[in-house]
């Protein structure tokens, strides 16, 4: 396939990792712990596992696997509140994909379902906005999700329903922003990360200048990097000469697809409807100032929040879950207390579990335990 | 073929409504017109028409092609009922006919229990009871015994439909993940994940258009000459639901061997790569309705290739991996990229990702 076999081509990877592995080898660097790059996005890990790219690198780096992954950091409060307002008989609730299995308190999406809820899959909230023209009589919710990718396409999709004047629409919004998380993750006393793998997809609606703080205020390097292997090899190489030379600046691997300005249309439609949350809770990170959004009064009408009045239980995560300390990089997924036992993708306790792009649900299916286990046994 | 005496041929009933009533499945007059008009009548041979309580076949007659009887069941709930490619009617036959096949048996004889929600047209139930009778006839199989129900509107999704399958294996083919062995190969048919993308992309659910045909096909043909060439292939499989990935799996921990696959030659259709990168999904899991996987002797691999590739359903086979040295029960995949992963049971059912 055009476009994308050229970014998965396996002499071209060969060389990168030869080029990484001399890098490393003249870099002054820590020798006693391997170089911790972050990749802040959730598409980025599933590539990583999905490639077996982790297992091509050398040992002296360690990919930790961020909070990128929109439906793993939901909290279980906001999956009861769904489940509520999709108990309502009047109401379609409409939702991406993998948002189905994320466990509430009582329930998943899934499972509300089976007990007779009208919960559909869409692939876009125009499909839920279609739906709710076809179904004048009901209610129609789409569960608004996601960083800054899928963010316009709510807006604009409220946007859309506003001018066709649909008043059996309205969004549950549950979309993150991710410069207060990256943030929120470079202020923790335990961080031990080297640099970051910037989000292609946010960046292509934001662009690169909102990360400068990262480089200037907290001296980390972050490059911005595409989702085939290809891309991700390529920015780990760049992320490593900058540490090589000592510079610490945000570097775009992506332009191709995300501009340095971003998407003047995509931002509009976001500051048109939305605004910033002044709290969010997010699984295993506790509560972000201002890393949430909500819908302005001026689309109040679009709001499911004020429209059906949800429970807004605030849950707290299982005592047993680590997956702060797994989203930091303080340890790997296979060192928490419950991977693979109490913690498994069939029944996920922590956020991580959940989605095939969390981390620890990533390492169970792509098998970074058996690496990570066995790097262990080797080590000892 | 000796069979059984055969009754004088009876008058055949005719539906005169459109669509289906509860009265269709009430037993009286209505049941027999509508078992007559739409399933005897599309179905014809002798040992279906007295529409005795059971079809009686000659056990004589059976033991000329072997020593062992196979007999299967299965039943089948897809939507939509029409698909690129096939139909609810065309998958009933060929997913017994290929379960029997895959145990190395010859299929002879289906049977076929329909359930259907009242309202479903009398056309609809003709076109799928004719599907089926010209699927039987392909895979060279008899509907010899039937069963029709009708349930209120909502109680099922326009129709069920379950075959039992009968057939006989041959003296000497003996089948069992257990005969796998270090160094046996890995074949496939042909391109994988037809099925479950042509079905994804005709539900309309994600709004995408797909060419994507299903791949629904009766193997018994492309296995006997499998058989013919690699008489010592170790065991089959059709992956159908959970796909390829999942058959593997069960071979992997029922044999309790290791199997490493090479994504580099696992064949896949563009359209389906196209279609899997899109949604986030992985092909590896995608059901599939014509394909077998193979695992056989390494001296017999590339006279079984051969043979498959001979065969118009085997066009693009490939030996996609080999049993090899490593943890028992675990399946790998060399990527396209040169990384390894593994490659696991399914949990749940795949959903496609957000981003």
């Amino acid at each position: 396939m055009r476009y994308v076999d050229e970014f998965r081509d396996r002499a071209k990877a060969d060389i990168l990792v030869k080029e990484i592995e001399r890098l490393l080898a003249r870099m002054k660097r820590d020798e006693s712990r391997p170089l911790q790059i972050m990749e802040v996005c959730g598409g980025h890990t599933h590539s990583i596992f999905r490639y077996g790219v982790e297992g091509m690198l050398p040992k002296s780096i360690e990919l930790v696997h961020g909070p990128g992954c929109p439906v793993c950091v939901l909290p279980m409060g906001r999956v009861d509140d769904c489940v509520a307002i999709a108990e309502r008989p009047e109401v379609i609730f409409t939702t991406f994909g993998d948002a189905m299995r994320v466990p509430g308190s009582r329930k998943s999406l899934l499972q509300a379902k089976a007990d007779g809820c009208d919960v559909r899959m869409v692939y876009s909230p125009m499909d839920a906005l279609a739906l709710a023209r076809k179904n004048p009589a009901r209610e129609v919710v789409f569960f608004g999700i996601g960083f800054e990718t899928t963010m316009p396409s709510t807006a604009l999709t409220v946007l859309q329903a506003e001018r066709e004047g649909i008043k059996n629409f309205s969004i549950f919004c549950n979309h993150i922003t991710i410069v207060p998380t990256i943030k929120a993750i470079l202020d923790s006393p335990d961080l031990r990360l080297d640099g970051f793998l910037g989000p292609g997809h946010v960046s292509m609606v934001i662009g690169d200048a909102p990360y400068e703080f990262i480089a200037c205020y907290y001296k980390k390097p972050m490059v911005i990097a595409g989702f085939e292997p290809l891309d991700i090899l390529q920015s780990i190489w760049m992320l490593l000469r900058q540490i090589d030379e000592g510079r610490c600046e945000i570097e775009n691997q992506y332009a191709r697809v995300a501009p340095a300005g971003g998407n003047a249309v995509a931002l509009q439609a976001v500051a048109q409807v939305y605004e910033l949350r002044e709290f969010f809770e997010w699984r295993g990170l506790g509560s972000i100032d201002h890393s949430g959004v909500k819908v302005r009064d001026a689309y109040a009408g679009f709001d499911a929040e004020r429209k059906f009045a949800v429970p807004n239980a605030r849950i707290a995560d299982p005592k047993s879950c680590q997956c702060g300390e797994v989203l930091k990089g303080v340890i790997k997924p296979w060192q928490c207390k419950v991977f693979g036992g109490a913690c498994t993708p069939e029944t996920p306790l922590g956020a991580l579990m959940v989605s095939s792009e969390g981390a620890c649900a990533a390492y169970y299916q792509y098998g970074g335990i058996k690496r990570g286990r066995d790097d262990e046994a080797s080590a000892a | 073929m000796n069979m059984v005496s055969i009754p004088p041929r009876r008058a055949r009933g005719k539906v005169h409504v459109p669509t289906v009533t509860l009265a269709h499945g009430g037993g009286g007059k209505a049941m027999k017109d509508l078992i007559d008009d739409v399933f005897v009548s599309a179905f014809d041979n002798p040992l279906l028409s007295p529409l005795d309580d059971s079809a009686r076949m000659d056990l004589l007659d059976l033991a000329q092609y072997g020593d062992r009887l196979a007999f299967t069941t299965d039943s089948f709930v897809v939507d939509p009922l029409v698909f690129p490619g096939g139909d609810i009617g065309r998958l009933a036959v060929c997913g017994t006919v290929n379960d029997l096949a895959v145990g190395g048996a010859l299929p002879l004889y289906l049977s076929c229990a329909v359930i259907i929600e009242e309202g479903v047209s009398i056309d609809f139930l003709r076109q799928i009871a004719r599907s089926m009778a010209a699927t039987a006839q392909e895979a060279g199989v008899k509907i010899v015994t039937g069963d029709t129900k009708v349930v209120n509107k909502g109680a099922c999704d326009q129709m069920f439909i379950t075959t039992t399958g009968v057939g006989v294996a041959a003296a000497g083919v003996e089948l069992g993940a257990h005969r796998a062995r270090l160094g046996d190969a890995v074949l496939v048919n042909g391109l994988l994940g037809d099925h479950g993308a042509a079905i994804l992309g005709a539900r309309g659910d994600m709004a995408l258009q797909s060419p994507i045909e299903s791949d629904c096909a009766p193997l018994q043909g492309l296995i006997a000459s499998l058989l013919n060439a690699a008489p010592n292939t170790r065991f089959m499989r059709d992956p159908t639901r959970g796909g390829v990935a999942t058959v593997l799996n069960e071979i992997a921990e029922a044999a309790q061997i290791a199997i490493d696959i090479d994504e580099a030659v696992t064949p896949l259709r563009d359209e389906v790569r196209g279609f899997c990168e899109i949604l986030g999904l992985d092909p590896l899991y995608l059901a599939n309705e014509g394909k077998i996987v193979a695992i056989v002797p390494p001296d017999e691999a590339e006279p079984a290739l051969e043979a498959m590739r001979a065969h118009p359903l085997g066009r693009q086979a490939a030996i996609i991996g080999n049993v090899v040295a490593g943890e028992s029960g675990r399946v790998t995949m060399r990527t396209i990229f040169g990384g390894r992963r593994i490659v696991d049971m399914l949990v749940g059912e795949q959903l496609p990702r957000i981003c």
